[in-house]
């Protein structure tokens, strides 16, 4: 930290916590999504900010599943730059902007299984061991 | 009316060969147009019946679980989320007015933010985060009781009494025995909470593991800072990742296509760890329904008991008695996860976590797609 350091010492005052740190993201530049060019209404790819393998890959599978899908994939181009390209290419003029918001409701949707199923197990196996 | 293939041959699908050299059928093929006539899009209802989660272990600090029926990206999603993005609490800055012990000040403020952290759940949901002001953006300012904790360290070592010095001129090398304060351990670190912290945290801020050795002292010198612990994700830096390890491996599967019998069977489950195969003796009735068993009754028979404890050695791919008498293999949707919480988190919550931290992934993605599009 550069300067004094003394001043950065923490103080006790009682002030209230501001709503808009509530959502901080410590993660930069996210909430951005934007079209490469080139696009057209059955194939475009999209850059996300601030995103990676973990939702690349997963909303890559998800889109895979559907049948109006001819081709999805993803791909970092550059690993010290935060940025997640994916490419969608559809049959029969189906949008790709609906293939991507399915794609995304259809991942919410797994968590949503997952997260239920899971607590169900757990609490179960709880349960168990303490009858045991 | 789309193709409905059997069970058997769903199971071979999502089956990983493992042969002695090479690993085979490595790829999910669980997409539409994959499978002539056969229906593989998304269905909710169809993933809602075949998930399945299943339990081994479920301590505070180590849980262990299998999740069945997931696709490896999303499995692997999870895993990428429990390591480094999930925010813990974490000494971030180190304010150093004496240091005359023999680390260098960076290193031990280096030392000093890898400590893991622990208080309530409670308290640590309430922090926020707290952004480093810079030339340009303010940040969050100066730190406040909500979004930093602050913990001090004192301790200067001394001879533990006036003759200590004698003893030590006479040869005595235990340090117990001639210092005081001689070692610094991470208990030493005391909170001290500000604002409204102490009703917030309800049990006090600490170190997850009390004796963390954090520095070594001699008569003389003298240590006298304080830290502050911020919110903060792995991806940033790996001092803020909430486990361990977090890490998941197939179901590992074990056939015997022919049966493995007498000193073979013996040497068979010598090939594997402990309870993985068991021996048992062949009954009449096996002896007398296979014919590759006849006239075998009362000999031990090779029987795969445990495969999940198997490490997938491939020891018994070596021996020639075995060829063509067993197959190996892993279960491609099938996760045994690990996780191994370091003390913020219950393990089993941070699991939660993870797939809550993708749904809001998903969702902020979502806001920006409809902002995009007007």
């Amino acid at each position: 930290m550069p300067g004094s350091t003394q001043d950065q010492v923490m103080t006790d005052a009682q002030s209230t916590r501001p709503e808009e740190d509530e959502h901080y993201d410590p993660a930069p530049d996210q909430d951005r999504i934007r079209v490469l060019s080139g696009a057209t209404d059955t194939a475009a790819s999209f850059q996300f900010d601030g995103e990676d393998h973990t939702l690349g890959n997963a909303l890559r599978y998800i889109i895979m599943k559907n049948p109006d899908v001819e081709f999805c994939g993803y791909s970092i181009p550059h690993p010290s730059e935060n940025k997640m390209n994916l490419r969608i290419q559809t049959y029969d003029n189906v949008s790709v902007y609906t293939v991507l918001d399915k794609g995304l409701d259809d991942l919410m949707d797994m968590c949503d299984v997952v997260i239920d199923k899971f607590t169900i197990a757990r609490d179960d196996f709880n349960a168990q061991k303490q009858n045991a | 009316m789309p193709k409905i293939p059997t069970q058997e041959e769903l199971e071979q699908r999502k089956r990983v060969q493992i042969n002695a050299e090479t690993v085979t059928n490595a790829q999910s093929n669980d997409f539409p147009h994959h499978w002539p006539g056969e229906d593989h899009s998304w269905n909710l209802d169809y993933f809602k019946s075949q998930f399945r989660v299943k339990f081994e272990k479920n301590e505070r600090y180590d849980a262990e679980f299998s999740l069945i029926g997931l696709d490896t990206s999303v499995a692997n999603a999870f895993r990428r989320i429990l390591i480094a993005e999930i925010p813990t609490l974490a000494i971030e800055t180190v304010f150093i007015n004496q240091n005359t012990s023999i680390i260098a000040d960076e290193v031990l403020a280096h030392r000093m933010g890898l400590v893991p952290l622990t208080a309530s759940r409670k308290g640590l949901d309430w922090m926020s985060w707290y952004r480093e002001p810079t030339e340009e953006d303010r940040g969050s300012g100066q730190p406040m009781d909500y979004n930093a904790c602050q913990l001090r360290l004192e301790a200067a070592c001394t001879w533990l009494d006036d003759d200590a010095i004698n003893r030590a001129n006479r040869g005595e090398t235990d340090p117990n025995k001639l210092y005081k304060n001689h070692s610094i351990y991470a208990k030493d670190l005391v909170w001290v909470p500000s604002g409204q912290q102490n009703d917030k945290f309800e049990e006090p801020l600490r170190p997850t593991n009390p004796d963390i050795l954090l520095v070594k002292m001699r008569p003389g010198q003298k240590i006298e800072l304080f830290v502050q612990a911020i919110k903060g994700i792995g991806q940033d830096h790996a001092k803020f990742s909430p486990v361990a390890t977090a890490s998941y491996r197939l179901m590992p599967t074990i056939d015997i296509t022919k049966p493995i019998l007498g000193q073979d069977a013996k040497k068979f489950a010598r090939c594997f760890p402990k309870g993985v195969i068991e021996l048992e003796k062949v009954t009449e009735e096996e002896a007398s329904e296979k014919k590759e068993l006849e006239g075998k009754e009362g000999e031990l028979k090779a029987v795969v008991k445990n495969p999940m404890r198997d490490t997938v050695s491939r020891e018994c791919l070596r021996h020639p008695e075995f060829k063509d008498k067993v197959k190996l293999g892993r279960v491609r949707d099938h996760f045994i996860f690990k996780v191994e919480s370091t003390g913020q988190w219950d393990s089993d919550l941070l699991f939660l976590e993870s797939v809550k931290l993708l749904k809001v992934k998903c969702e902020r993605v979502k806001r920006g797609l409809d902002a995009m599009m007007g």
